[in-house]
């Protein structure tokens, strides 16, 4: 075969495949969507995360204003702490609050990013001071049978003082 | 009786040695490559003529074999999904199964059949009609005139065929999620972007896909050049790249999964 023509199809070829791994990463992946650098940190601890992981969605009003940067724990207080990277396209008041939900009933887990009333913004580095922590189903369903036998058992208790 | 026993035990004990020294020819070979590939760069059409070889003429295959595996994978994660009830999911499915695994695998298989096969009855042949060492005669080496250009053209076309490959399967799972069944075109790419991670699997599956180059290159490189220079010698070797480069493939499969995805 020609060179030419030999060059041309490898030429060919060398695009579609890097078309493939941009394909890739812009349409399958998430490059394309949270810039790091375009963002700024805001620190939240919580009593309890739940299943909440890195990378879960921050969610304003139910638009993603940014992703969970990273999730620690901190020894003194025994508290999760999670840094969260928000777009500086959305800025935030000081007194802000972060709780986490869940999308669904069994969905996975998003920051709830409430906006407060205060006049100054959120900087990169801020600590969120009203926080909510997960609920967690298991507590739920404890909570809710550990009542229902209160009740059942105040019910039983007041037929037998009818009696 | 007693002889018959100990030619048995010699014979495990001569077969288990050899295998052992292969491995260390194997080896030296790939490191010679190495050393010697140098010249190959400075002739670069050398290794686009490789190229051609290796990675435009399995197009064809890597491409029709991803769009059906992805239909595939489309046809049957629907009827699992369905029953919980989250179609939606379909996408994450069918594209993480892709990038991670199916793509880099299934498409250095194909490779290993399609180019590496080709490549070790090439080199054979040159060996049993003796061309090699005509080459040796007028002092041109093999190795960086026949062996390097053939190794870097298919390491090079190795990751680009296995995306090609991921690309088409993911188009092939909208195709049938999307189109034909009529799952929601936005959640099936949304929640496609929301678990696909770039560097977590994107660049592991090209990682993967790389180290599968280099190996399924290397023996085959090593089963040519090592073949026997007959008409026997050289169809036993081709079946050998196959056999030894389709359980390497596997093998190292498991082992870099084990790295990669260990506790995410």
């Amino acid at each position: 075969m020609q060179r030419a023509t030999l060059d041309l199809w490898v030429g060919f070829f060398v695009v579609a495949g890097v078309a493939a791994i941009l394909f890739l990463a812009l349409k399958v992946g998430n490059l394309g969507g949270f810039d790091s650098s375009e963002t700024y940190a805001v620190k939240a601890s919580f009593d309890n995360i739940g299943g909440l992981k890195a990378r879960a969605p921050v969610k304003s009003a139910g638009v993603v204003v940014g992703r969970v940067a990273e999730i620690g724990f901190d020894p003194k207080t025994y508290e999760a702490t999670v840094t969260l990277a928000v777009s500086t396209h959305y800025p935030f008041p000081k007194d802000s609050s972060a709780s986490i939900m869940t999308s669904g009933l069994l969905g996975e887990q998003y920051i709830a990013l409430e906006a407060g009333g205060d006049e100054k913004m959120l900087v990169n580095g801020d600590m969120l001071k009203i926080t909510q922590g997960a609920v967690v189903l298991e507590n739920l369903i404890g909570q809710f049978l550990y009542n229902k036998s209160d009740s059942t058992a105040d019910a039983a208790g007041a037929e037998q003082a009818a009696q | 009786m007693m002889e018959a026993l100990l030619d048995s035990i010699r014979g495990i004990g001569r077969r288990t040695v050899n295998r052992v020294s292969r491995m260390g020819v194997a080896a030296r070979f790939f490191l010679l490559v190495f050393l010697h590939s140098g010249p190959s760069f400075r002739r670069f059409h050398l290794i686009v003529r490789e190229i051609f070889t290796a990675g435009v003429l399995s197009l064809i295959i890597i491409l029709v074999s991803g769009l059906f595996v992805g239909m595939v994978l489309g046809l049957q994660g629907y009827e699992t999904l369905q029953t919980y009830g989250s179609e939606e999911a379909l996408g994450v499915l069918v594209s993480l199964s892709l990038v991670r695994e199916l793509g880099p695998v299934v498409a250095a298989l194909l490779f290993a059949s399609r180019a590496g096969s080709a490549i070790t009855a090439e080199i054979g042949l040159m060996k049993a009609t003796e061309q090699i060492a005509a080459m040796e005669m007028m002092a041109v080496d093999p190795i960086a005139r026949v062996v390097a250009p053939r190794f870097w053209g298919a390491v090079i076309s190795m990751p680009l065929l296995a995306a090609l490959f991921s690309a088409m399967g993911v188009l092939g799972g909208y195709l049938v999620g999307v189109v034909l069944i009529g799952v929601d075109e936005g959640s099936f790419w949304s929640q496609m972007q929301a678990a696909v991670d770039f560097k977590e699997d994107i660049l592991n599956g090209v990682i993967k896909s790389v180290v599968f180059g280099v190996a399924v290159t290397t023996i085959a490189l090593f089963e040519g050049y090592d073949a026997p220079p007959t008409a026997e010698g050289v169809s036993r070797a081709t079946t050998r790249t196959v056999v030894t480069s389709s359980l390497a493939i596997l093998g190292l499969d498991f082992v870099l999964t084990a790295f990669m995805f260990r506790g995410v």
